[in-house]
C-alpha cells in the first residue's frame, strides 16, 4: 500500500465517566502532520491520553473533535491500511503463531495461496519461521510482540500504530526488538506512530520526537531528532537528545 | 509410593471390615462381609442382571444428558450473546435454577408418570442448568481486547462470533458439558430412586434395601461410585484432549 500523509487536525477528546457522567477531557488540541513514511515517537507520562490518541486513529473511538486525515481523507472506523501492535500482544490464544498472523489477512482481497505466501514473509521478517507452530503461551513475551508485529503488517498498511510495544520487555530484548523494527520500517517504508514513556527508545527511534504533557493531554514540544536511520545507540548526539527530552519531564 | 497413598484408608477401612466379620463382632443380619458383597457382584454380573440395569440406567444418563446439553447450549448461546434475549430469559432462568433440581419430581411425575420419559426429563434438567450457566457466563466474559483486535481487521458479526467469541468461550462451555455429564449421572440415581419403576441401577439398591439385602446395596453402591469415577475421568480426558489442541487459555 502506497504511504499516505496522516493530519492530525485539532483533535480533542471527552471521555463521560461512568460513575458521575461528567466530562473528562483527555485530548486538548492535538495538531500534528505526519509525512507518509515518517517514523514519529510519542512521549509522555502515563495517563496523558497516548493510547487514546492512537485508538482515534485507529478508528476504536469515534467520538472526538477534530478531524483525522489519511491520504487526505477522514477516517471512518477501522480499516486494514492502519495496523496496531498492543502493549499486550492480544494474540489468540487458542491459534498458534502462523494462525494469529493469518488473523490480520481474513477479509484482504488476497487469494488464499497469496495470503499463505504473506504469513510465510512475515513470519521470516521477524525470524520466526521454526515457531510457526508454536501456541502464544508457549513463547516468549518478546516473541509474541514480535507475532504481533507480523499481524500488525500483514495487510500492507500505510501507517502502523504502536502503543508501548516493547513496555513489558527486560532491557535486552527490548533494545534487540528496537534495532528490529528500526530495520522492518527501513524495509516496509510505512509510516510508524510508536507510543512510550522511555524517552531513549524515542530518541532511537523517531524521526521526530513528540513530548506530550498530561491533564489534558496536550503537545508541549516537537523534537526534531534530525539523524540518519539506521542509527547508534551510542552517537552522542542521540544522547544529548535524550538528555533533552528527559528535561522536559525532570522540571516540569 | 505417594501415588499410591490415597489408597491406604480405603484398605484400612476394608481390612478392618473383613476383620469385623471374621470374628464376628456384629451379629446383626445387616452386617454383611466383603466375601459375601464380592459373591453376589459375581452372581450380578455372570447372570447378566447387573448389565441389563447399568445399560439402562447408562442410556437413561446419556439420553437426558444429551437432552439437556443440548437444549442448554442454544439457551446459553441465547443468553450469552443476545441483549434481548437476556432481558427476556434471563430473569425467568435465574428463578428456574434457584428451584431445587428434586422439587421437580411431583411436577414431573404428575406430568410424565413414573417411567422411562419422566427420568429422562428429569435428567435433561440436571444437566441443562450448569451448561446454561456456564455456556452464557463464557459468551459473555470474551475479553474486550480480544473483540477489539477483530474490530481491527474488520470481522463482521459472523466472524467475530465464530472466531473469537465460541473458541474464546470454548473452556467455560466444556466446564458446563462436564459439570452436565456429572449432575446427571447422580440425577439418574435420585429419579430411578424416586420414580421408582423398570430397571436401572438404583433399582438395584431399593431391591436390595427392600430386601434388607446389605451386599446388594453395597455392590450397587460401588457400581455407581465407578460409574462416576469412569465418567469423570473421561471428561478429564476430552478437556486435555481440546486443550491440547487449543493451547492453554
Ligand atoms: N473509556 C474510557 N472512559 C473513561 N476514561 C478513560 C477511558 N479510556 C481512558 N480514559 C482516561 O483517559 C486518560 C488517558 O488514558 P490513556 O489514553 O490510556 O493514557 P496513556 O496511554 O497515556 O497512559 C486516563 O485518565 C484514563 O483514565
Ligand atoms: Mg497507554
Amino acid at each position: 500500500m502506497q504511504a499516505n500523509s496522516l493530519v492530525l487536525d485539532h483533535v480533542s477528546k471527552h471521555f463521560t465517566q461512568p460513575n458521575n457522567g461528567a466530562a473528562l477531557q483527555v485530548l486538548d488540541d492535538i495538531a500534528l502532520n505526519i509525512a507518509p513514511g515518517e517514523f514519529i515517537s510519542i512521549v509522555g507520562a502515563s495517563g496523558c491520553g497516548k493510547s487514546t490518541l492512537l485508538r482515534l486513529i485507529l478508528g476504536l473511538e469515534s467520538e472526538f473533535e477534530g478531524q483525522i486525515l489519511l491520504g487526505g481523507r477522514a477516517i471512518r472506523g477501522t480499516g486494514l491500511e492502519r495496523g496496531i501492535v498492543f502493549q499486550d500482544h492480544r494474540l489468540f490464544p487458542w491459534l498458534n503463531v502462523r494462525d494469529n498472523i493469518a488473523v490480520g489477512l481474513k477479509n484482504s482481497p488476497l487469494a488464499s495461496a497469496a495470503k499463505q505466501q504473506v504469513v510465510r514473509e512475515h513470519l521470516a521478517l521477524v525470524g520466526l519461521e521454526r515457531f510457526a507452530e508454536a501456541y502464544p503461551h508457549q513463547i516468549s513475551g518478546g516473541m509474541a510482540q514480535r507475532v504481533a508485529i507480523a499481524r500488525g503488517l500483514v495487510n500492507r498498511p500505510s501507517v502502523l500504530l504502536l502503543d508501548e510495544p516493547f513496555g513489558a520487555l527486560d532491557a535486552l530484548t527490548r533494545a534487540r526488538l528496537q534495532n528490529e523494527l528500526q530495520r522492518i520500517w527501513a524495509q516496509e517504508n510505512i509510516t510508524m506512530v510508536l507510543v512510550t514513556h522511555d524517552v531513549e527508545e524515542a530518541v532511537f527511534l523517531g524521526d521526530r520526537v513528540v513530548v506530550m504533557q498530561p491533564n489534558p493531554g496536550r503537545i508541549k514540544r516537537i523534537v526534531d531528532v534530525g539523524l540518519p536511520h539506521p542509527r547508534q545507540r551510542s552517537d552522542a548526539r542521540l544522547v544529548a537528545l535524550r538528555d533533552d527530552v528527559l528535561g522536559d519531564f525532570l522540571d516540569a | 509410593m505417594k501415588a499410591y497413598r490415597g489408597w491406604l484408608l480405603p484398605l484400612v477401612a476394608l481390612g478392618a471390615w473383613w476383620l469385623a466379620s471374621e470374628y464376628g463382632w456384629s451379629r446383626s443380619g445387616l452386617w454383611v462381609s466383603p466375601q459375601q458383597v464380592l459373591a453376589t457382584a459375581i452372581h450380578e454380573v455372570a447372570s447378566g442382571h447387573l448389565w441389563v440395569a447399568l445399560g439402562a440406567s447408562l442410556a437413561r444418563d446419556l439420553s437426558g444428558f444429551a437432552i439437556g446439553a443440548g437444549l442448554g447450549l442454544a439457551l446459553g448461546c441465547v443468553l450469552g450473546l443476545s441483549a434481548l434475549g437476556n432481558r427476556l430469559l434471563g430473569p425467568s432462568f435465574n428463578t428456574f435454577k434457584q428451584v431445587s433440581l428434586f422439587a421437580w419430581i411431583p411436577l414431573i411425575s404428575v406430568w410424565f408418570g413414573l417411567g422411562d420419559v419422566a427420568k429422562v426429563v428429569f435428567l435433561s434438567l440436571a444437566a441443562l442448568v450448569p451448561v446454561v450457566v456456564n455456556t452464557a457466563d463464557g459468551l459473555r466474559n470474551v475479553p474486550l481486547p480480544l473483540l477489539e483486535v477483530a474490530r481491527v481487521y474488520g470481522y463482521s458479526r459472523w466472524q467475530s462470533l465464530t472466531l473469537v467469541r465460541l473458541p474464546a468461550a470454548l473452556p467455560s462451555i466444556f466446564t458446563g458439558l462436564y459439570l452436565g455429564l456429572i449432575y446427571s449421572w447422580l440425577a439418574t440415581i435420585g429419579a430411578e430412586y424416586l420414580l421408582v419403576s423398570g430397571e436401572g441401577i438404583g433399582n438395584t439398591l431399593i431391591d436390595g434395601s427392600e430386601h434388607f439385602r446389605m451386599d446388594l446395596v453395597l455392590f450397587g453402591m460401588l457400581v455407581i461410585g465407578t460409574v462416576g469415577w469412569l465418567l469423570n475421568s473421561l471428561a478429564r480426558l476430552a478437556e486435555r484432549r481440546l486443550q491440547r489442541l487449543y493451547g492453554t487459555f
